[in-house]
């Protein structure tokens, strides 16, 4: 029973990395109804760039408020020099886009900062969290911060008229226009959003798998199954799906004979697989209900 | 009285095709106007223009100003609402939801909860259901929605297009109501395009009728509805 318990206080680590990410896909899907390949990169870019700021010594908290306002402006430029251009063209279209991109971030990361693997600090320690060999001070502020996002996301969405604005764009850009809904800008600002989530999410993950610019290569995955796995229209249901995807990960690596770390996460995203065909708008997720 | 919105030589396309030849036509201020015609007519275009929602070329006036270049939404925060074909539902967002939408462009924030206090007053249906998923609705009840989303813009202008559409005629008979009290107790002027013509010349006081993008006639609803010649060819009852 005890190794059960600690199998999963130590899947819920791990999965803190995978909810933060999930949480970034989510926020983009509900900006622009698809999923960004290359959200892992713009992240990545980010972490460089607080990484570059605290070199040139500017302290960890002040590099971080300069890092999250520094992604949401280069998300919405992003969007308005990359993406608007492309609203209206096929969906592969943008997908190519977003492939692009992700090329491109990665090299010039690597030209500037190159590809060696670079330690990353953290702002909690990485002493054992409560006594508990398991989870580090790290992974608790990583898994405080997830959920602070999450509340603040909520709050945002639910309670504010930017927030409605934004659902409404997303879900029906063309009776969000006959509102007087600028959906054009409601988009740029869901990258906004999006890509400054995905520079808290990287800066917190760095300091657990360092910092490089193919850090964000396996996290980017378990992002988008995360999300999936808990609905992509629910950020409370990706965050959920974060932790979700860790505990499952775990506990198939320790009961299931033979599984080592090679097949534990194929058999995670098959299990996903499973959940998805019997619920595919995701456990959290909203199906929406039609009538007419 | 002074037109409220003046249309002049509009002509709109998709892609090649021309939908519409050179339409002219204009509202009065208060009034309550149809647009009416066979399908395919051009009468859904003719409001998708106005909006902006189409490639066109023409004038389009509304209160002296030229709107033919706004955006879509620059030209709903003049104070026209539109109530698309369809309906436009926010089907996966509630009823109150979809309602604070419809004010989501206005700057006065006060008004809002008052109006969707007074929305409920003209829909009780909806106040029961206030926090349900607008797409659970029954098709009467979405437009009903509809209209009082448009409403809570507190348009000067109310564009709608085909609300009878889909529904029943029991129900249709009780939003024809509530268009014609909202027209003279609030104010606001309204273009209905509209299949169902009987119904809605009973309920305006201006009619124009197209045909293949083109007005053929306009006039009087009463005398429209009186003149045997054009309800049989034009109106088809």
């Amino acid at each position: 029973m005890e190794l059960f318990a600690n199998q999963v206080l130590a899947g819920i680590a791990t999965g803190a990395i995978y909810a933060c990410m999930a949480l970034a896909v989510v926020m983009i899907y509900q900006a622009i109804d698809h999923l960004n390949f290359a959200q892992g990169e713009m992240a990545m870019f980010s972490t460089f760039v607080s990484w570059q700021l605290m070199q040139w010594g500017v302290p960890y908290w002040g590099a971080f408020v300069l890092t999250v306002a520094f992604s949401f402006a280069a998300g919405i430029v992003i969007e308005r020099l990359l993406f608007k251009p492309l609203a209206k063209a096929p969906i592969l279209t943008n997908v190519a886009g977003f492939i692009a991109l992700y090329a491109i971030i990665n090299s010039v990361a690597g030209l500037i900062w190159d590809f060696t693997i670079k330690q990353y600090p953290t702002p909690f320690g990485s002493s054992p969290f409560l006594g508990s060999q398991l989870i580090s001070t790290h992974q608790a502020g990583m898994i405080g911060i997830t959920l602070l996002m999450l509340l603040l996301l909520f709050f945002f969405f639910r309670f504010t008229r930017v927030g409605l604005a934004m659902r409404a764009a997303a879900s029906l850009p063309e009776s969000a226009r006959l509102v007087g809904i600028n959906t054009s800008w409601m988009i740029a600002l869901g990258w906004g959003m999006a890509s400054a989530i995905g520079s808290i999410a990287g800066m917190m993950i760095a300091p657990v798998v360092f910092l490089e610019p193919n850090m964000m290569l396996g996290v980017l995955i378990y992002g988008f199954a995360a999300a999936v796995l808990g609905g992509l229209s629910s950020p409370f249901g990706a965050v959920m799906g974060g932790f979700l995807v860790g505990i499952f990960e775990n506990l198939v690596g320790t009961y299931i004979p033979g599984v080592g770390n090679e097949l534990k996460l194929p058999i995670a995203l098959a299990l996903i697989i499973v959940v998805l065909v019997v619920k595919p708008a995701g456990l959290f997720g909203r199906a929406i209900v039609k009538r007419v | 009285m002074t037109a409220m919105l003046n249309v002049k030589d509009l002509r709109a396309y998709y892609g090649q095709v021309q939908a519409l030849h050179g339409l002219s036509f204009s509202l009065n201020e208060g009034s309550l106007t149809t647009l009416l015609g066979a399908n395919g007519a051009g009468k859904t275009t003719t409001l998708r223009a106005i909006c902006n929602m189409v490639r066109s070329t023409g004038a389009i006036e509304f209160e002296g100003k030229p709107i033919g270049t706004r955006s879509t939404e620059n030209v709903v925060r003049l104070g026209i609402a539109h109530v698309p074909q369809g309906r436009g539902t926010f089907t996966n967002m509630t009823v109150e939801e979809n309602l604070q939408l419809g004010a989501i462009s206005r700057p006065d924030k006060k008004a809002i909860g008052s109006d969707i206090e007074r929305m409920y007053d003209h829909f009780p249906v909806l106040k029961q259901r206030y926090t349900q998923q607008a797409g659970t609705l029954s098709g009467g009840e979405q437009q009903m929605l509809a209209v009082a989303r448009a409403l809570m813009l507190r348009p000067r202008l109310m564009l709608l297009d085909e609300p009878s559409f889909g529904l029943a005629p029991l129900i249709v008979r009780d939003l024809f109501r509530i268009l014609g009290k909202i027209n003279r107790e609030e104010k606001v002027t309204i273009l209905v395009v509209e299949q169902n013509a009987q119904l809605a010349l009973e309920l305006a006081d201006q009619a124009y009728v197209i045909e293949t993008g083109r007005i053929v006639m306009s006039g009087n609803a009463k005398d429209i509805a009186n003149n045997e010649d054009v309800r049989k060819s034009y109106l088809g009852y």
